[in-house]
């Protein structure tokens, strides 16, 4: 099971430099810490990355050092980076309405070929409050950033399985619908 | 189920002319946690009283550790919920004018245990479940989320071997209710009791190993449809 | 103008408040009637009892009105009987012309051999009870006394016609008379007697004003709830206040209504209810309109005024209500200074009541409303601060307990009630004891050696003595029976001065009066002045000329007979016979005497019975009735209490009885609010296996404790009022233990009976059903 984090990598590691210049290598290892949780971030996407926000002035390289290991170069954030940091956070995310939803192409589905539909919205029920029980279990086991992720999920989950029970309620509303 | 603990078997309970339970099942190990689920108005309350023995059935059949509960005596079920059972409620269930370790303790003194003991026992009970600095306090000086918790103190405190919930966070915020949910499961987890859970919340619920959903009276064990 | 508005608002408030308005109103309507009808009930009592009075003495007949028959003269005579313990009152008559007066409540004078009964009376006869009684008076009845001829409709009396009754000369028992009725005005009432009944009022209208001071506040919680609600929506302050006021006021306008159909209904009830043995006609009890017009003023007033007192502690929020802070520790040194005041109102007062000496009534009412408000003012302290101190024992106690320590007020309001009537109550009951010699008085009498005594103005002689005492002695269950005939004998002469009595009987009888050795008949005997009680009189000796002169005795009018007391006359120690009376003079047996004076004398018995035949006393009275209809038939006892004291008596126990009944109807309307409050709770703890005698206990304790603790107070206050009312009196201190218990008792039957009534709604609401949510 994965938690899929969406996000702008490019504006989480310009955000992380805010803090202090630092090496590539460390920058990863901060993330990871952070942000991380189901799946580390490339060591070369790192670098494209930073390679990407350097050519847009977003970050200067503060400083470089050779020998022993690899290459290591030191980044640190510009102005320029930093009010783009700034504008980010500050920007809203669109909402995701999911208005065309697999569930509901299912439903209407069931319904047109003569299936049990009801069948269909429990078991998926059962399936989303399977996999919300695992989410518990980590939230309880798990730190403070563990529950704040995991409730995140919950929430969302929630918010489908509320779906699924009015959509049972409405079955036969909407089977008139469909056949009419 | 072999080892069931509680079981009900085609259950019926009408009231008035309304059909509050329609041949529901339910069947409860020790230990474990069963989520009731179910749209208001669908008979998960009426199930939760008639395994608990508060309500008798009109007619089915419900075992509780090999006796038939539905053939006892309004006085033998009573002292059946004093000695084995808890009960958590959405709200208005402490005693306004007890102090809070009163109320903890009173499930103890009602099964004839002493004051000081029930009281010492009670305040062990309130500690677990962080609210013993509220000893003192009534249930009005309180907060929803402490009287819950209150609540859960008190229904552990006899080391019942089901717990009965009943929306016990119906009346809480989110993160209050979590709290009570995660003390609740700890605590029965410990002691070994099985927790019967009324919700209509899934994220509550998604705190039992398993669930069923009450329809119109009639039971569907989610388990089975997965 | 905003008031009245305000007013208005709350009064439509209590009309259309929905169920829950309507029943909160109609609590108060109730509590608030009953507090009217009894107070319409006490402000009638005077005039019933006048009314009572005034038809009693509308139907005397006075002695003296007609010496010769005339057209319009009537012979009555006394024929009153006692039938199992309830006195009968039986008039013989005999018209001497057509135009004879007619009884009060007769349409006519019954022929002989006929009578008119009371309805009672009629009753009596007609059941199986009355039996003995049917022998005893052989008439057939005709017809029924009306109420205008009854003094209460439980009285037994009738008129029987007669032929043979004369009338010999003025002090006959049988009375010419020419009208009924009496030309004098009532006996004024003893001012202690006054001070009895103006303490009485208060004791009993005290607990009165309590009831409706509680009465509208039945479910105040619940309409301070509401009232945030308005405030919600922008009324302020006052205005909530002014419609609180406008709900009390329209809950007692109700109260009033129903008051008076309480009262309607309660006045056919005590037409029928004798379980007093005071019996009132329904009719009588009619309040007088000053009264009444200002009881139809004064309680929607009281109820404004309750409403806007109590909620001056309290602050109504918009979002709620809030009691102003922690309310202040209750202190107790201004809640004692009422009492105090009440004892000094009082003191000045004690020592100053004799026989007739009138007191101030004013300072009275005031000193003993001040000592009653003390028990009031005291009580919640004495509640709060006692229950604080309580420690927790079992479950019910403990619940009980910790219940009152939240909130003991509204307990100890209730208990006010109960309070201040019981300590009332308890003080006139010691002012009862401490006069009660005055009134009750002791007879002399020795029951255990004759349990009847007769006396007749039958002039029978000595063999007719002699064969009504065998008659009588024949009658079933009968045991002995003493007759003698009784006269004065006097030195000879125009001044005649004081005499002594002599008394005739036979040597059986003589035993009876002295302590006499030897006896026949013939012998004479004088009885020693030391062992007699008369002071002075003439001091008989034997050999000494005398005369024997009836007219100086009673009831005869014969001539004096010169007689020589024998010198065999000895003198003996006298006692006293089984009625009380103990001789003195001459006692001598009929051969010593002149037949034709003891032919002329009025005779005497007393009978002894046998206890163990049942009804020995109305069968005597019966044999006594066939034998002599007109002697009158006394039942001995130790002693005589005084009828109008009786009935003040009676007053007293129908009122707290009433009140406390009443108190205990308002104990319940909370008690029962309560649980309607905390049904969800109740559910809860029925799930919990919580067993209904825990919580049965509990609500016994709760009742009980502001009670015992009101009972207690109550007591102290009693004792304290009772003594200075004993004071007033000039009577000793001395505490009526069995008033005491028996007012305590009836506070805790009360608080039993309101338990009991509690039980079933309270077990109906530990049904599961109160959990359901659903």
């Amino acid at each position: 099971m994965r938690i899929v984090l969406v996000m702008s990598i490019g504006h989480t590691l310009l955000g992380l430099l805010e803090s202090g210049p630092c090496h590539g290598y460390d920058l990863k290892r901060s993330f990871d810490e952070r942000f991380g949780r189901d799946r580390a971030l490339a060591y070369g996407q790192v670098y494209s990355t930073m390679s990407r926000l350097l050519k847009n002035g977003l970050v200067e390289i503060d400083g470089l050092e050779s020998g022993g290991g690899p290459e290591r170069k030191r980044y640190a954030i510009t102005d320029a980076g930093v009010t783009d940091v700034e504008q980010w956070l500050g920007r809203p995310e669109t909402p995701e309405p999911y208005l065309q939803s697999t569930l509901y192409t299912k439903v209407v589905l069931a319904l047109l070929t003569g299936r049990d539909a009801a069948d269909i919205l429990d078991t998926q029920r059962a399936e989303h409050l399977t996999m919300m029980r695992e989410l518990t279990r980590r939230k309880i086991d798990g730190d403070l950033g563990d529950r704040l992720i995991c409730d995140h999920a919950l929430f969302h989950l929630e918010a489908d399985l509320r779906w699924l029970e009015l959509t049972a309620a409405r079955l036969g509303e909407l089977t008139l619908e469909i056949r009419k | 189920m072999t080892d069931s603990l509680l079981s009900g078997h085609d259950l019926h309970k009408t009231y008035g002319s309304t059909p509050a339970l329609a041949g529901a099942e339910f069947t409860i190990r020790s230990g474990e946690v069963v989520a009731i689920m179910g749209p208001s108005g669908s008979g998960k309350s009426t199930l939760l009283h008639c395994l608990a023995g508060i309500v008798r059935p009109d007619s089915g059949t419900i075992r509780y550790d090999g006796r038939d509960l539905t053939a006892m005596s309004d006085g033998g079920r009573s002292a059946l919920r004093r000695s084995d059972f808890g009960f958590v409620f959405q709200f208005g269930q402490l005693v306004p004018e007890l102090t809070c370790l009163e109320n903890v303790a009173l499930p103890l003194r009602l099964n004839a245990v002493k004051r000081k003991e029930a009281e010492a026992r009670g305040l062990e009970w309130m500690e677990r479940l962080e609210v013993a600095d509220l000893a003192r306090k009534r249930p009005g000086e309180i907060s929803g989320g402490q009287g819950q918790r209150i609540a859960v103190a008190r229904a552990l405190v006899i080391r019942p071997r089901v717990v009965f919930a009943d929306e016990p966070t119906g009346a809480l915020d989110s993160l209050n209710g979590e709290r009570v949910m995660q003390l609740l499961i700890g605590a029965a987890r410990s002691t070994d009791a099985a927790i019967v859970l009324v919700t209509h919340e899934a994220r509550i619920a998604a705190y039992s190993d398993r669930e069923i959903v009450v329809r119109d009276g009639r039971s569907r064990d989610m388990a089975r449809a997965a | 103008m905003n008031v009245l508005r305000d007013l208005r608002m709350g009064a439509g408030f209590a009309v259309t408040g929905g169920r829950e308005g309507w029943i909160r109103t109609l609590l108060t309507a109730i509590g608030v009637g009953l507090g009217v009808a009894l107070l319409l009930l006490t402000t009638a009592i005077p005039g019933a009892l006048s009314a009572r009075d005034e038809r009693g003495r509308d139907r005397n007949e006075q002695r003296g009105q007609a010496a010769q028959a005339g057209d319009h003269t009537l012979l009555i005579a006394h024929a009153d009987t006692t039938y199992k313990g309830d006195e009968i009152r039986g008039r013989l008559l005999r018209a001497e012309a057509p135009k004879a007066p007619i009884p009060p409540g007769l349409a006519k004078i019954p022929l002989p051999g006929e009578m008119v009964v009371s309805p009672a009376l009629a009753d009596l006869l007609d059941s199986s009870r009355g039996r003995l009684l049917r022998e005893r008076l052989p008439y057939r009845t005709v017809g029924t006394i009306g109420d205008k001829g009854l003094i209460g409709p439980d009285e037994l009396a009738f008129y029987a016609g007669n032929d043979t009754v004369t009338t010999g000369d003025r002090w006959s028992s049988v009375l010419r008379i020419t009208a009924f009725g009496s030309p004098f005005p009532a006996d004024p009432m003893d001012p202690r007697l006054v001070l009895l009944v103006v303490v009485m009022f208060v004791v009993l209208l005290m607990p009165v004003a309590v009831l409706i001071a509680t009465a509208v506040r039945f479910g105040g919680e619940r309409r301070d709830r509401r009232l945030a609600a308005l405030r919600l929506v922008g009324a302020d302050a006052r205005t909530t206040r002014w419609i609180a006021a406008g709900e009390a006021l329209a809950g007692s306008l109700f109260g009033l209504l129903f008051g008076l159909g309480f009262f309607l209904i309660g006045r056919q009830l005590t037409g029928v209810a004798s379980a007093f043995d005071l019996s009132i006609f329904p009719a009588d009890l009619d309040p007088s309109v000053p009264l009444a017009v200002l009881v139809a003023l004064a309680v929607p007033f009281a109820a404004v005024a309750v409403t806007l007192f109590a909620l001056r502690a309290v602050v109504i929020e918009p979002l709620g209500v809030v009691r102003a802070g922690t309310p202040p520790r209750r202190r107790v040194w201004w809640r004692l200074l009422l009492p105090v005041a009440g004892m000094v109102a009082l003191y000045p007062l004690i020592r100053q009541g004799s026989e007739s000496g009138q007191f101030n009534r004013g300072q009275v009412v005031l000193g003993v409303v001040l000592l009653l408000l003390g028990v009031t003012a005291m009580l919640p302290w004495l509640v709060e601060a006692v229950v604080a101190r309580l420690g927790a024992g079992r479950v019910p106690w403990q619940l009980a307990v910790r219940r009152l320590q939240l909130g003991s007020t509204s307990a100890a309001r209730a208990v006010n009630g109960i309070a201040v009537a019981v300590a009332g109550a308890i003080a006139l009951q010691m002012l009862f004891l401490g006069i009660e010699n005055d009134y009750t008085k002791e007879t002399g009498a020795d029951t255990t050696r004759a349990q009847l005594a007769v006396s007749s103005d039958a002039q029978v002689g000595t063999e007719g003595i002699a064969r009504i005492a065998g008659q009588i002695r024949e009658t079933k269950g009968v045991r002995s029976v003493f007759g003698r005939s009784g006269t004065r004998i006097a030195e000879p002469g125009e001044d005649s001065g004081p005499g002594a009595s002599l008394t005739i009987g036979t040597c059986d009888t003589l035993r009876e009066l002295a302590r006499i050795e030897g006896c026949a008949d013939g012998d004479t005997f004088i009885v020693d002045p030391r062992t007699s009680n008369s002071v002075g009189g003439m001091q008989p000796a034997p050999g000494k000329n005398v005369v024997i002169d009836p007219g100086q005795g009673p009831r005869t009018s014969a001539a004096p007979t010169p007689w020589l007391i024998p010198k065999a006359a000895r003198t003996v120690p006298g006692r006293a016979d089984g009625s009380g009376i103990a001789p003195d003079g001459v006692l001598a047996t009929p051969g010593a005497v002149p037949a034709a004076v003891t032919r002329q004398l009025p005779y005497s018995m007393t009978v002894a019975l046998d206890p163990a035949v049942p009804d020995a006393i109305d069968l005597a009275r019966n044999a006594m009735a066939r034998v002599d209809p007109l002697a009158q038939v006394y039942t001995l006892n130790e002693t005589r209490e005084s009828r109008r004291f009786a009935n003040v008596r009676t007053a007293l126990f129908i009122g707290s009885t009433v009140v406390l009944l009443m108190i205990g109807a308002s104990l319940l309307v909370t008690m029962l609010e309560q649980l309607r409050e905390r049904r969800k709770l109740l559910s809860v703890l029925v799930a919990f296996g919580t067993r209904r005698s825990t919580l049965s206990w509990s609500i016994l304790y709760q009742t009980a404790i502001p009670v015992v603790l009101g009972l207690f107070l109550a007591a102290g206050t009693g004792v304290a009022l009772g003594a200075a009312l004993l004071g007033m009196v000039q009577r000793p201190f001395g505490v009526d233990w069995t008033g005491l218990a028996s007012m305590t008792g009836i506070g805790a039957g009360v608080v039993l009976l309101v338990t009991a009534l509690s039980l079933p709604p309270l077990w109906r609401m530990m049904r599961p059903d109160g959990l359901r949510t659903e």
